[in-house]
């Protein structure tokens, strides 16, 4: 067996522990998609083009919503700018690729498979150290695929008073329960939220997600130096 | 726009966002201040989401009595907290919304 073969392998172990959640968040996503009115095949469509679950499911949102395509798209590259600071930590260990490496990887660079190989290239050294990511992202691939063909499969047997769309925020949450044991963000979720909620119907175009996350960010940016100040 | 145009355009965004990160972002571009930013940029867009989709009906009005969702996100919060899981938040609050719907 090769080394490289090892290192794919070994990006398949560790990634798959944060495989579970993502189970139901592609079922979720299938069944939903249709239920808003895309069809199979735009459902899949989205999987295999945008392949993240948040900007699909933000573009879902906006969409049922009602909010001109401009929107939906400004508002999925805000959602995707949180990973502009993985791009920091990342890059020093990617700088050696070859550009053509770097195109193929960019599509496979997902939260799990880039938290698991972050780790795995501070501990090794190899020139072959690439696979791992490459391992990471390709199960992160298939379950995420697999899984949405499912829940469009599923879609079409449950029913709709079961108020499924309610899955859509909790997911959401559950993405941000770390951050729910900070101060600063706990009153950055909360400003964000009034703003959203109160905003949904005055503030045009449906751009409120976009005008709740500037001002959810500059009242972070005023409170940590509140309290810095204050030490 | 049509949808396919729709779903491209979101997709390019997304991958765009990959590549800038590995391609072209360097450590040093970034100070402390634009970090500790960034990092409540979840904080910050999430709840856009997850508030109006608790507080507020099909039609864009409030809904503050008999909303079963409220309770089961308060639940689900609770749960989350406790036990750090994604899942075990997720299902938490679905189980509790459905029981109040279904059961009480």
């Amino acid at each position: 067996m090769n080394s490289k073969f090892k290192i794919f392998l070994k990006g398949i172990i560790d990634v798959s522990p944060l495989m579970i959640p993502v189970v139901p968040f592609g079922l979720i996503f299938g069944v939903l998609a249709v239920d808003v009115g895309f069809t199979p095949i735009e459902t899949m469509g989205m999987s295999l083009i945008i392949f993240g679950g948040a900007s699909q499911i933000v573009l879902l949102q906006l969409f049922s919503g009602g909010a001109s395509s401009l929107v939906i798209i400004s508002s999925v590259g805000a959602v995707n700018s949180r990973h502009l600071l993985y791009g920091a930590v990342v890059s020093e260990h990617l700088s050696d690729l070859k550009l053509i490496w770097k195109i193929i990887i960019s599509y496979f660079l997902i939260d799990q498979a880039f938290a698991r190989s972050n780790e795995y290239f501070k501990k090794n050294k190899d020139d072959n150290k690439y696979f791992h990511l490459v391992g990471g992202g390709a199960t992160c691939w298939i379950i995420w695929q697999s899984t949405t063909f499912l829940g469009i499969i599923l879609g079409a047997a449950i029913p709709e008073k079961l108020g499924l769309s309610f899955a859509i925020p909790l997911t959401f949450l559950a993405l941000l329960i770390n951050d729910f044991r900070k101060f600063i963000n706990v009153v950055v979720i909360i400003i964000s939220g009034f703003v959203a909620t109160f905003g949904y119907n005055i503030i045009p175009f449906k751009a409120y997600v976009i005008v709740a996350a500037f001002i959810g960010l500059v009242s972070a940016t005023i409170l940590t130096k509140m309290i810095k100040t204050d030490e | 726009m049509s949808n396919w145009a729709l779903i491209i355009y979101c997709g390019l965004i997304t991958y765009l966002t990959r590549f800038t990160m590995i391609a072209l972002i360097r450590k040093e571009m970034f100070n402390d201040r634009i970090r500790n930013i960034l990092s409540f940029v979840p904080s910050a867009i999430f709840p856009a989401i997850i508030f109006p989709a608790i507080f507020l009906d099909d039609t864009g009005s409030f809904q503050i009595e008999n909303n079963p969702k409220i309770v089961a996100a308060i639940i689900a919060v609770i749960i989350g907290i406790s036990s750090r899981s994604i899942v075990a938040t997720i299902f938490s609050g679905l189980a509790s919304y459905w029981f109040i719907i279904f059961v009480i």
